[in-house]
């Protein structure tokens, strides 16, 4: 019965495990195998040459892109904080009623559950030649002809994933806010703390690990991207994410690898570096 | 509350204001764009009302063979969903006791969302064709798909049984049930609402998804990556009438997951 008790756990956690031991670690491992791998023009074949990464680093179109990527992640990143902070901090500590925090916090949450790939075509009648951006600046006679920039360009990369992946920001935060102690905050407040020292000494600091939790979700959801960058950009901006698929596409299997290899490196190094401030398992 | 509200309150509702109209405008344009007459276009101003773009969307040789992508997602979301929440069930009640490797395989299971989606799409389809085994939605995609189900699941059921009472279950032994009458009994009972959320999550990130399953989705397409390569051929308003239908059933699952919801922890209030 001893024994039973101690191998409980074994057992009930090893179907999750082996489903990521089965489908997250051993492809790695595959991927990082075929990196490698010499590609022959149509296939790849087992080989260990450096060749692949040497072409990455060597090629100027290639650290382009990793720039560009790294762009859209800074960006995207500081834009998502700015809005999301405020957001939660409204939700955790000026709406009073649980029940209408739990009902404002579903409202932000519901785009969420529905499809990416909808939520980026749905600013085509915004962005647009002749969208509502286009027309609405025209009648004000701020320009005399439809900008072109706005779909199909670095702008509505980033607004795009703004309105996508806010969510992963908002709710992290939100959930710190939530654990601050009130009475912290009146107290502040008795001592004749101002507005901006309570949230500069008290609030902030104890939102960090939220912050650094949505910063995490951020930088893996961009690093990666793909969808956004082809739809939103019309193929004109580029991506490591996309990049991979493009040589997916033509079969260059141990390319699309190395530069794989390559963009998981600098997203494990960003994530430590980030995770070097927080303890996330104390946030559960 | 009789204190008044500060500036700084009204400031920040503006701003929460602004940010749901940011989150909601896009899809009501479209919404409204979808229901506009046949010489609909792609841009305001409407042209004509009508369901006519909504009915374009079942016929097969204008926009793809939506019909059956949906059918494949939705059987897709419903397998992953059953999975997600059998093993998230199990590995939760795992961590409820501190065991030997327990970091381990809690840092296993996050780093499964820190991994570039890509990356797993790529690896699968790697794994797959060095095995000679064909890529399908119901193996490859499957697969890539729990890879980003099951962390989720994972921590939500963490989080439930830390804050899950265990005087419950002893109660349950005291008067003598075995371990598997106080789970099917007890236990799952007292969890079953958030299961509810665990399956809604799973179904729709699995209904949803598109990078993972982009390289893996094998010779049959799921609905996002029907509606993806839609994107670059159909330019009429029926691009926006499949985003209004499949939108309109998202909204429809997490409405019933909130019914469900309320009802199983209304029935255990009473």
């Amino acid at each position: 019965m001893k024994n039973w008790k101690n191998i409980q756990p074994y057992l009930l956690v090893a179907p999750q495990t082996l489903v990521f031991f089965l489908f997250l670690v051993i492809p790695i491992a595959a991927i990082l195998m075929v990196s490698f791998w010499e590609f022959t023009g149509y296939s790849m074949s087992p080989a260990f040459t450096w060749d692949n990464y040497a072409a990455i680093f060597s090629s100027p179109v290639y650290l382009a892109t990793y720039i560009n990527t790294f762009k859209f992640v800074a960006i995207v990143w500081l834009i998502t904080l700015a809005i999301a902070y405020p957001i939660a901090y409204f939700l955790a500590f000026h709406v009073t009623s649980l029940r209408w925090q739990i009902v404002l916090f579903l409202i932000c949450t519901i785009p969420f559950l529905t499809s990416n790939i909808i939520r980026m075509i749905s600013w085509i009648p915004f962005l647009g030649r002749e969208g509502v951006l286009n027309q609405t600046l025209m009648a004000l006679g701020v320009t005399n002809q439809p900008i072109e920039m706005f779909l199909f360009s670095d702008f509505a990369v980033v607004l795009a994933m703004v309105h996508l992946y806010s969510l992963f920001m908002i709710a992290p935060i939100f959930n710190s806010m939530m654990r601050i102690d009130r009475a912290l905050v009146a107290a502040a407040e008795d001592a004749g703390a101002s507005g901006w020292q309570i949230q500069k000494e008290i609030i902030l600091p104890l939102a960090v690990p939220g912050i650094a939790i949505g910063s995490i979700f951020i930088v893996t959801l961009v690093m990666g991207e793909f969808a956004t960058v082809r739809l939103m950009s019309g193929g004109q901006s580029s991506s490591v994410g996309y990049l991979i698929r493009t040589q997916i596409g033509s079969l260059q299997y141990p390319m699309a690898a190395a530069n794989a290899v390559i963009l998981l490196l600098v997203t494990l190094l960003l994530v430590f570096g980030i995770l070097r401030a927080v303890d996330i398992r104390k946030e559960l | 509350m009789s204190k008044k509200r500060p500036l700084s309150f009204y400031l920040l509702a503006a701003f929460f204001g602004l940010f749901v109209l940011f989150l909601y405008g896009p899809f009501s344009a479209i919404f409204l764009l979808s229901l506009q007459g046949p010489e609909g276009q792609l841009t305001f101003p409407m042209r004509g009302f009508s369901f006519y773009w909504l009915g374009e969307v079942f016929q097969q040789q204008r926009v793809g063979d939506f019909v059956s992508a949906f059918q494949r997602s939705f059987l897709l979301g419903l397998l992953v969903m059953a999975i997600t929440v059998a093993l998230s069930v199990l590995a939760g009640m795992a961590f409820r006791s501190k065991f030997w490797g327990s970091n381990l395989i809690f840092y296993l299971t996050i780093s499964s969302l820190i991994v570039p989606s890509i990356l797993v799409s790529l690896g699968i389809g790697i794994v797959f064709s060095l095995l000679g085994i064909d890529n399908q939605w119901y193996s490859s995609a499957l697969a890539g798909h729990l890879t980003w189900t099951l962390p989720f699941a994972f921590l939500i059921m963490v989080g439930v049984f830390n804050r899950f009472n265990p005087s419950y279950e002893e109660a349950s032994r005291d008067l003598g049930a075995n371990d598997s009458q106080t789970f099917w009994q007890i236990l799952l009972p007292l969890i079953a609402p958030s299961l509810i959320g665990v399956g809604l999550f799973g179904f729709t990130l699995s209904y949803d998804e598109f990078t993972r399953t982009s390289l893996i989705s094998g010779e049959n397409n799921t609905l996002p990556l029907e509606i993806f390569g839609m994107t670059t051929n159909v330019t009429t308003p029926a691009l926006y009438a499949l985003g209004t239908l499949t939108t309109a059933f998202s909204f429809l699952l997490i409405g019933v997951a909130v019914a469900a919801f309320q009802l199983l922890s209304h029935r255990q209030e009473g």
